[in-house]
């Protein structure tokens, strides 16, 4: 008997404080097994965000550093250049990254800076309690829009993606989805394609994991998976490699 | 021949594994809630897990571990 699935060992063994159904876990799952794969943790320096995953800090056994609020790639940035033998990443939601912190990734982008993004995209503020986000969807409830996101007045969502990959520094941008096994098996292919990327000094890179929010969604594991990410945003947020050079 | 077992503790009820599940063999068991008052997943026909590991790579808290 061979073991075919355990806990990757860059994943700290404590439980996690997500709610149930959550995604976050195995977007964490991802990038712990993307560690083991290319037996870097120990040369692995991670940036936490502000949101759900502000605790990202304590699940992962690698060093970790908190940044303010949207500013992960900035801290994420000094850390590089000041040890650019270690490979830096930062995991960022949708709140942190599409909204109060869409300077600093445009810049770090913009500047190139030889780092790894993970950029959890659930369409949706979770750790406040669900307000609208500039990745809800158009028709999509929020505390804060509670008829739907309007398009006359509150506008159409962001694609951060589409618009980090028209940056000439950025070289791999791709945009997968956690809704089912094949899915997850492919952003496993993506974040270990974009930190290898990384420890080959070929630039930064960037991956966009759709996620739930059952809890904030106000649907079951189940349902969010299906109905909101499969049916809903799939259509506005097209799955695939954006741009790799 | 496959293994399949599932931390109860660190189980949340969630239902992604039992909803992935290729031969519908796991189900939450609401009758023994673990610590944090979930009903844990657990195998209703544990002879005819195929060790696809499917329900592992679905599970948000890693609290399945499959061996074949």
């Amino acid at each position: 008997m061979a073991v075919v699935f355990e806990k990757p060992k860059a994943l700290a063994n404590v439980p996690l404080h997500y709610c149930p159904g959550c995604t976050h876990g195995i977007a964490h799952r991802l990038v712990a097994q993307a560690l083991d794969a290319l037996d870097c943790a120990d040369n692995t320096i991670g940036v936490a965000p502000v949101g759900c995953a502000v605790f990202a800090y304590d699940y992962f056994n690698c060093d970790m550093q908190e940044a303010a609020h949207g500013r992960a790639p900035a801290v994420a940035t000094g850390i590089k250049r000041v040890c650019p033998e270690s490979v830096v990443f930062t995991y960022q939601g949708d709140g942190d990254l599409a909204a109060i912190g869409l300077a600093e990734i445009t810049s770090a982008a913009m500047r190139g800076e030889n780092i790894t993004v993970i950029f959890i995209n659930n369409a949706i503020y979770g750790m406040t309690g669900g307000q609208m986000a500039p990745t809800t969807l158009v028709g999509q409830k929020a505390t804060t829009a509670p008829y739907g996101r309007q398009l006359v007045g509150q506008g159409s969502p962001i694609r951060v993606s589409e618009m980090i990959a028209t940056l000439d520094g950025a070289t791999y941008v791709e945009r997968v989805s956690l809704h089912d096994a094949a899915n997850v098996n492919r952003a496993k292919r993506a974040v270990e394609k974009a930190f290898r990327r990384q420890i080959e000094k070929k630039g930064f890179s960037m991956v966009e994991i759709l996620s739930t929010c059952p809890t904030n969604w106000g649907l079951s594991p189940v349902e969010a998976l299906n109905y909101i990410i499969k049916e809903q945003m799939l259509p506005v947020y097209p799955l695939g490699v954006l741009k790799e050079e | 021949m496959a293994i399949c077992r599932i931390d109860t503790s660190a189980c949340k009820g969630c239902g992604l594994c039992v909803n992935a599940c290729p031969k519908g063999i796991l189900a939450l068991d609401d009758h023994n809630l673990n610590a944090k008052g979930y009903p844990p997943a657990r195998l209703t026909q544990a002879e005819l897990c195929i060790g696809c590991a499917v329900c592992a790579t679905m599970c948000p808290d890693c609290a399945i571990t499959v061996e074949r």
